[in-house]
């Protein structure tokens, strides 16, 4: 029944104790002493553990595995509370353990390990509870075994079996030894909503006291004895490999140990980042550059607007209805710049290559493709690589490519030690794997009744898809065209066509991926529509989700909330909606003009996830998307020159900061459905609510992103 | 050689005068509770106090520090005994992934000095602190709730 070695989380646990692993105390504030945390070793002393995803330790505390990587959306405590619901045990007694690279912790849907999509709650809601009803049907089993009773006749409440009829009680720790030979329920029952105990309720998060003094260790706190420190000058244009280079001057840097090269680029390796860094500005490289190198923003931008347009190489992404529709035509084009992730912490890993194998220490949003990267250039079998999942700082979506952790292998490889590969600010720039490029050619029909009839959407994007290494299906990256292809609007005659331009700039996965573009147009798109109409945005929206109660109640809720038509002195309001991992979203903005740039004063934001998890982490992450999608609206742009990126650091790479922050209003709606996304969702709708309330200020329409480039 | 007391103890380290404080903490003195963010005093991940001003650390060098005493977040508070701007962050649940909240928590500890009941325009004046989280509102929440102070001026 156990598919993973618990000597693999003992000796996980050690290398980072207390802090990999969270244990929570009686008063609910994490434990950051260095023993408390692992688990008593109580694998050794009898644990009960009937599946992969907890051990019930006989000093009542639960080991609960998470299997999603921790990168400030909530999963440390949110999948752990769906598990101790159906447990019937308190959050006081969970001790959350970050799960290693294993095929028991595969996405059930995606089918490897990885963190993405808004994806977490979601896909692992089933598999959790049941995981957590059957142990908790075993536990029960085992009491009524012991005292000879029906189990039917048992309850179960924070981590004691109670016999009521024959006033006694058993803790779970006490049934621990005598539970590992019980059968798991064919089919244990899970709670009805009503019965949940901590599923909606639970409001803190136990990562927090480890997050305000320093103690929460990222994968750049990762220490080793004898490890190195190691930075990797990589070639600026993409594609570009290096031809030659020169260490003598690198290697006069004290600190500096060594110089190797590496498939990526050149790796100085010394006793501390810094010496590492020094060294890497004193190489001398020449590159061989490669056809990039002659490609600019202007060269591609002129090439996917002229695709936009032309329509060249075009595959059918959707086709419902009629392309020859009578009525008022409304047309535009847009173009959206690239974008990078910008994460706090920069990308890093930690690797050790020996004999025995690879372990690596990273923050990783897909631990199964770090570790057949890692397998591929160690020589050995991926399950000869342990992979540990440190917390990480932002994740965004950059953290799923192992371009990091495979230097750090490589490196190790290289100089047969344990060593950390540590980017600048400027590699992570210069290095993303950027919000692709995006230009749209959109066509729509306006009927006689004033609704939106018809509309003819060409897509010119990089295939996000192709870049995670997934396969497309008939040519049509389902990503790369969302929330155009599957948009939720009632359009009875909808024609899509996807061009992959195949740029050269490697494309990225970037929170809300293909919705943070498409969403922005086809929402400033829909507001350009109602007013071509004569109609109120709101009301040309609902007429289009009549079969779609659950967005319209977000609507409707958003238009509430904000008070819809009535903004404050000064201001004007823009609304949009979005569609992501099955959550309906809405945004209003409330806005004014700072010279040619927006001012975003009020952001009132409503989102029907499906059943709540933990409420304070939902409204977090309406928060969060709304200020990274904002950041990435205002004026966040990656541009290219001769090949290579201009941008090196937050100085030009400009994002959000606390006098640019507007003030959130986030809500969630009630729907009774299973839980969905919430990661990603608001990212999608802030940007087209803030530039549909500019044009409601002074008529200008943004078509093209970040606004610096627009409003000028 | 440069004689730094961090978080109340001396250390005698045998680094360059130039090197970035950040990575004397980070690297040679092994507190890692300070973050790198950015190397260029743009992001404020690495601040700590100097003596009893907020700095930031990345841009700082050694030779600055020579003699001097340091403050770090793992000195801020103690895990028994945050304190009021470190209990308000829990409170307020103020962190996403976390990785900056060292840096804010330093740089407004250090703000508070001068100004200890600062309203939401003097922090978005003073504190210049990057989260990608996107953590800005509930900062503010915070930092009135521990301050008594808010959003009126």
């Amino acid at each position: 029944m156990t598919a993973i070695n618990r000597g693999d989380f003992v000796r996980l646990g050690s290398l980072f104790a207390g802090s990999l692993v969270l244990g929570v105390n009686a008063s609910g504030c994490a434990n950051q002493s260095s023993s408390a945390p692992q688990a008593s070793a109580s694998a050794e002393t009898g644990g009960f553990k009937p599946n992969a995803w907890l051990i019930v330790h006989p000093d009542e505390k639960v080991s609960i595995f998470v299997n999603k990587s921790e990168m400030g959306q909530g999963v440390a405590t949110g999948l752990p509370t769906i598990v101790a619901d159906e447990l019937d045990i308190p959050m006081a007694n969970v001790i959350v353990e970050f799960a290693p690279a294993a095929d028991a912790y595969k996405d059930p849907n995606f089918h490897f390990q990885v963190t993405g999509g808004s994806t977490s709650v979601a896909s692992m809601w089933i598999p959790l509870r049941t995981a957590g009803a059957s142990a908790r049907a075993m536990l029960v089993a085992t009491a009524a075994k012991q005292w000879g009773v029906d189990p039917s006749t048992l309850t179960t409440k924070d981590g004691v079996v109670t016999d009521a009829k024959n006033n006694r009680t058993a803790t779970y720790g006490s049934l621990v030894g005598a539970a590992a030979s019980m059968p798991a329920p064919a089919k244990p029952v899970l709670k009805t909503p009503e019965q949940f105990t901590l599923i909606g309720k639970v409001n803190k998060r136990v990562d927090t006291p480890l997050k305000v003094n320093g103690t929460a260790k990222y994968g750049i706190d990762m220490r080793l004895p004898g490890m190195k420190f190691a930075s990797v000058l990589y070639p600026p244009v993409f594609g570009a490999k290096v031809k030659s280079f020169d260490a003598s001057k690198a290697k006069q840097v004290p600190g500096v140990i060594e110089v190797v090269q590496i498939p990526s680029g050149v790796a100085v390796v010394a006793t501390n980042s810094w010496a590492a860094f020094q060294g890497k500005a004193a190489l001398k490289v020449v590159y061989d550059n490669g056809p990039f190198a002659d490609q600019s923003t202007q060269t591609l931008k002129t090439r996917y607007l002229d695709l936009a347009r032309s329509g060249t190489g075009a595959v059918v992404a959707a086709a419902r209805g009629s392309k020859n529709v009578n009525g008022t035509t409304v047309e535009a084009i847009y173009f959206g710049n690239l974008a990078s992730h910008a994460t706090m912490e920069p990308m890093n890993a930690t690797a050790s290559v020996t004999n025995d194998g690879v372990e690596i220490w990273a923050p990783t949003q897909v631990q199964t493709f770090a570790q057949l990267g890692a397998a591929k250039i160690a020589g050995v079998a991926p399950d000869k690589v342990k992979i540990h999942t440190t917390y990480l700082g932002g994740g965004f979506g950059r953290r799923l490519y192992v371009d990091f952790t495979n230097d750090a292998v490589a490196v190790s490889k290289a100089i047969k030690a344990p060593v950390q590969v540590i980017w600048q600010r400027e590699d992570d720039i210069q290095h993303d794997w950027y919000k692709p490029m995006g230009a749209n050619s959109v066509k729509a029909v306006i009927g006689a009744n004033g609704n939106l009839v018809a509309m003819d959407h060409t897509v010119v994007m990089d295939s996000i898809l192709k870049g995670v290494g997934y396969p497309l299906k008939d040519g049509v990256d389902s990503v790369s065209c969302d929330s155009v292809m599957n948009t939720p609007y009632e359009i009875p005659n909808l024609h899509v066509s996807y061009i992959d331009p195949e740029s050269g700039v490697p494309p990225g996965s970037l929170r809300a991926p293909g919705a943070n573009w498409n969403g922005f147009v086809m929402e400033t798109f829909m507001d350009e529509l109602a007013h071509a109409a004569g109609k109120d945005p709101l009301e040309f929206r609902l007429a289009l989700l009549q079969r779609n109660p659950r967005a319209a109640n977000v609507l409707r809720t958003v238009a509430k909330n904000a008070s819809w038509g009535s903004p404050a002195a000064g201001t004007k309001h823009g609304l949009a909606f979005g569609f992501w991992s099955g959550t309906s979203v809405a945004t209003i903005a409330e806005v004014s003009m700072n010279g040619k740039m927006p001012a975003v004063h009020r952001v009132f934001v409503v989102a029907d996830v499906g059943q709540v998890v933990n409420p304070t982490i939902v409204l977090q992450q309406l928060e969060g998307a709304t200020n990274y999608g904002l950041s990435m609206a205002l004026a966040s742009i990656i541009t290219i020159e001769k090949g290579a990126v201009q941008q090196h650091n937050f100085y030009d790479y400009l994002v959000l900061r606390m006098n640019g922050a507007p003030e959130i209003h986030a809500a969630t709606v009630e729907s009774g459905a299973s839980p969905t996304g919430i990661g990603e969702p608001a990212t999608v709708t802030i940007a087209p609510a803030v530039a549909n309330a500019v044009f409601a200020i002074n008529g200008k329409r943004a078509r093209i992103l970040p606004f610096s480039e627009a409003y000028t | 050689m440069v004689s730094i007391t961090i978080n109340g103890e001396k250390h005698e380290l045998d680094v360059p005068g130039e090197m970035p404080l950040l990575w004397a903490i980070r690297d040679v003195v092994g507190l890692t509770g300070t973050k790198f963010g950015c190397g260029v005093a743009q992001c404020g991940c690495c601040t700590v106090h100097l003596e009893d001003e907020a700095v930031r650390s990345c841009v700082t060098p050694c030779s600055a520090a020579d003699g001097k005493s340091v403050t770090t977040i793992e000195a801020l508070g103690t895990p028994e005994q945050l304190t009021p701007l470190q209990q308000a962050w829990i409170d307020e649940e103020v962190p996403q992934c976390g990785y900056c909240q060292s840096g804010q928590l330093m740089a407004i500890s250090g703000f508070l000095k001068k100004n200890p009941h600062p309203t939401d325009a003097d922090l978005a004046e003073s504190i210049t602190n990057i989260c990608r989280c996107g953590t800005y509102g509930r900062i503010r929440k915070a930092v009135a709730r521990a301050t008594g102070g808010g959003q009126a001026s």
